[in-house]
C-alpha cells in the first residue's frame, strides 16, 4: 500500500500554483483565498507529518516508482517534518500579512508566492542531490519574482544582485554535484554515504573539494561570512511579507549543511569524517560578530533585523559546527526561534513604516504615529527574542546552546563571543526602539493616522508569529524533547541509509 | 581529448569569472552563461569522456553512463530560464535607476531614505 502523503507537501502548493497563474490573475479576492486555503492546508498536513515522523521512523517515497539509489526518493523524518511545519507556519502569516495590500502591488505575488513553498517543500523533502539542486532553482526562481514584487530602483538592483549571486552559487552547486558523481557515481544521499567511506584513497582530494564546494554553496544560501554580502541588501529592500518568508530561506542552507554532513560525511565517513567542522566554526564566529554589528550600524529598522538575520545565522553554524547531539538540538531549537522571530520583527518593520508616512522605518524621531503603543509592545517582544533576553524563546535557545559548547575546545571563545554580541544587539535593538518610539513620544506633533488597509488583520499576522515564539517557550519541554529525539536520529544515520536502499527492494 | 576537454572547461570558467567580474549588467549575462556552459561540459566529463558508445547497457557490449547526459539536459533548462529571468530583471533594473551597474550603485540613486 503505497502512501501519498508525503508527496502532497509539494503537489499541492504546484497545483494551487498553476490554478492562481492561469485562472485567477484578475480576481485578487478568489487568488487571496485559495493561497490562503492552500497554506493553512499546507500547515495542517505538515502537523500530520511531523506526528508521523515522531515516532522515529523512517518514511520514503520512490517518484514514479523507481526504486532507490536509481530513482529519486522522498524521504520523510524528524528533520524534514519539522522544517515543513515551521514553513507553513510562516506561510500562514505571511500571507495574511500580505493581504492587507502588499499582494496588489505587482502581479503574480500568490502564485510565485505558491511556488516558493513548493520549492522549499521539495528542498526538505528530497533525498537526492540533483534533485535538491533543482528545488533550490525553484525556490530561487520564486525568490526573484518576490524579491522584486512591486518594483521600485533600489528594489530591482538589490534584486539583480541577488538574482546574479544565486546563479553564481548554482553553478557551483552543479560542479559538486558532478565531482561527487565522478567519484562515488551516485546522487542519492543515503547511497552517497555508503559509499564515501570506501572511496580510495586517490580520489579523496576529489571527494573533499565536492563536498567543500557543497559547503560553500550552502553557505552562500545561509549567508556565512564571507558569502553574506547579498542578504543585508536584499533582505532590508524586499517587500516586507516577502522578507518575512526569507527569515526560512537561508535556514534552508543551514539543513542542507546539517543533513549532508551529518548523512554523508558524519562519523562513519571514514578519513572524510567531520570534513566541515574546521571551516564553519571560524565562519560562523565571523558571521555573528559582523552581523550583530551591523545591528548596532543600521539607521533603517528592516536593515537592522536583516543583519540580525545575519547574525543569529552565525550563532545557529556555530552550534551546528560543534556537531554533537546536544549542540544539533540547541541548534534546531534556536533555529525555530530565530526564523519566527526574524519573521515576526520584519513584519513589525512594515508596521512602523506604513504609519510612518515621509518617515518610513528610518530610525529617527518622528511625530507620534498610530497604534504606536501597541506596535511598540510588539517590537520589544521581538527584539527581546532576537536579542535572547528572557523570558522569549531567544534565551532559552542560546542558553541550550551555550550548554552544548561547554565541553567544546573552543568554548571560551564561543561563549564570550556569544555573550558580548548578546549585548551588542540589546544595544542596537534599544538603540532603535528608543528612537522609533520613545524620542517619537516626546515630538511635538502628530502624523495623521493614514488610510491603513486592514490593521487588525496585519498585526494579527505578525502577532501570530509572536504567539509561535512563546508557544516555543511555553512548550519548551515536548519541544525540546523531540529535538533531542531528532539530534540522536540524525547521529544514526544507518536508519535514514537503511529506509531508503531497503525498504524500496533496491538492492542491485 | 581529456585535457582538450579539461582546457576548454578551464577557458569557459575563466572567462565566465573575469567577466562576472565586471559589474556590468551585459558582461555579467555573458559570464553566467559561459559558466553554465563550463559546468555542462564538465557534468559530462563527470560520466568519463567516451567516444562512439550507446547510453544503454547491451549484453557483451561497452556503454557510456547516461546519467550526466540526463543531468546536463536539465541544467541546460535550468540555464536556460535563469538567464532569461535575468536579463529580465537586468534590463528592468536599467529602465529603473538609469545604470547598468550591478555591484552597489553611487549613493543617492534610488527613492531616498537610507539602504541599509
Amino acid at each position: 500500500m503505497v502512501t501519498h502523503e508525503i508527496v502532497l507537501p509539494i503537489v499541492l502548493p504546484a497545483v494551487i500554483a498553476a490554478v492562481i497563474a492561469l485562472t485567477m490573475r484578475r480576481d485578487i479576492a478568489l487568488a487571496r483565498t485559495a493561497s490562503l486555503a492552500s497554506a493553512v492546508a499546507l500547515l495542517l498536513l505538515a502537523i500530520a507529518l511531523v506526528s508521523l515522523a515522531s515516532d522515529g521512523s523512517v518514511r520514503t517515497y520512490a517518484l514514479g516508482g523507481w526504486p532507490a539509489p536509481f530513482g529519486i526518493v522522498l524521504v520523510l523524518d524528524r528533520l524534514s517534518a519539522l522544517m515543513l511545519l515551521l514553513t507553513a507556519v510562516l506561510a500562514v502569516a505571511v500571507l495574511l500579512y500580505a493581504v492587507n495590500g502588499w499582494d496588489t502591488r505587482g502581479r503574480h505575488f500568490h502564485a510565485l508566492l505558491q511556488f516558493q513553498l513548493m520549492g522549499l517543500n521539495g528542498a526538505f523533502l528530497t533525498g537526492d542531490f540533483f534533485n535538491l539542486f533543482v528545488f533550490f532553482e525553484v525556490l530561487l526562481i520564486a525568490s526573484y519574482g518576490l524579491m522584486a514584487h512591486g518594483g521600485g530602483a533600489r528594489r530591482v538592483g538589490a534584486g539583480v544582485r541577488y538574482v546574479v549571486v544565486n546563479l553564481a552559487a548554482s553553478v557551483l552547486f552543479l560542479f559538486a554535484v558532478g565531482l561527487l558523481y565522478a567519484v562515488t557515481g551516485t546522487l542519492n544521499m543515503a547511497d552517497l554515504a555508503v559509499k564515501v567511506p570506501d572511496v580510495a584513497a586517490a580520489d579523496q582530494a576529489l571527494l573533499r573539494s565536492g563536498a567543500l564546494l557543497l559547503l560553500l554553496v550552502f553557505a552562500v544560501k545561509g549567508a556565512l561570512v564571507p558569502l553574506h554580502f547579498w542578504l543585508p541588501d536584499t533582505y532590508a529592500n524586499a517587500p516586507a511579507p516577502v522578507a518575512a518568508l526569507f527569515a526560512v530561506l537561508t535556514k534552508v542552507g543551514a539543513y542542507a549543511i546539517i543533513r549532508l554532513f551529518t548523512l554523508a560525511f558524519g562519523e562513519g565517513a571514514g578519513d572524510a569524517a567531520w570534513l566541515a567542522a574546521p571551516w564553519l566554526m571560524p565562519a560562523a564566529m565571523l558571521t555573528l560578530l559582523l552581523g550583530m554589528f551591523g545591528v548596532l550600524a543600521a539607521r533603517r529598522l528592516a536593515a537592522m533585523v536583516s543583519f540580525a538575520v545575519l547574525g543569529s545565522m552565525g550563532t545557529l553554524l556555530i552550534a551546528i559546527a560543534l556537531f554533537t547531539p546536544p549542540a544539533l538540538s540547541a541548534a534546531l531549537y534556536y533555529l525555530l526561534h530565530s526564523t519566527l522571530a526574524a519573521g515576526a520583527l520584519f513584519l513589525v518593520a512594515d508596521l512602523v513604516a506604513e504609519r510612518r508616512a515621509g518617515h518610513g522605518d528610518t530610525l529617527v524621531a518622528a511625530p507620534v504615529f498610530a497604534q504606536s503603543g501597541l506596535v511598540g509592545a510588539m517590537f520589544v517582544l521581538g527584539a527581546i527574542a532576537m536579542a535572547g533576553l528572557p523570558p522569549m524563546s531567544g534565551f532559552i535557545g542560546k542558553l541550550l546552546i551555550l550548554d552544548a559548547a561547554r565541553d567544546a575546545f573552543n568554548r571560551n571563545w564561543i561563549w564570550s563571543l556569544m555573550l558580548s554580541t548578546s549585548l551588542l544587539a540589546i544595544i542596537g535593538f534599544a538603540r532603535g526602539g528608543s528612537s522609533l518610539f520613545w524620542k517619537s513620544a516626546s515630538f511635538p506633533g502628530r502624523l495623521d493616522a493614514r488610510q491603513l488597509t486592514r490593521p487588525a488583520l496585519t498585526i494579527t499576522a505578525a502577532g501570530l508569529l509572536l504567539a509561535a515564539n512563546a508557544a516555543l517557550v511555553v512548550f519548551a519541554g515536548p519541544v525540546t524533547r523531540y529535538l533531542d529525539a531528532t539530534a540522536a536520529q540524525l547521529f544514526a544515520p544507518a536508519g535514514y541509509i537503511d529506509a531508503v536502499l531497503g525498504a524500496e527492494g533496491g538492492n542491485e | 581529448m581529456e585535457s582538450l576537454v579539461a582546457t576548454a572547461i578551464g577557458m569557459l570558467t575563466a572567462t565566465g569569472v573575469y567577466l562576472l567580474l565586471r559589474a556590468r549588467s551585459f558582461p555579467v549575462v555573458l559570464g553566467l552563461a559561459l559558466l553554465s556552459y563550463a559546468v555542462n561540459v564538465f557534468l559530462f566529463a563527470a560520466g568519463r569522456l567516451a567516444v562512439d558508445l550507446p547510453p544503454v547497457i547491451r549484453a557483451g557490449g561497452d556503454y557510456t553512463d547516461p546519467l550526466p547526459q540526463a543531468l546536463v539536459l536539465t541544467a541546460i533548462v535550468i540555464a536556460f530560464g535563469m538567464t532569461a529571468v535575468v536579463v529580465v530583471m537586468a534590463a528592468r533594473a536599467y529602465v529603473e535607476s538609469g545604470s547598468d551597474r550591478v555591484d552597489d550603485e553611487p549613493s543617492g540613486n534610488g527613492d531616498g531614505g537610507d539602504r541599509w
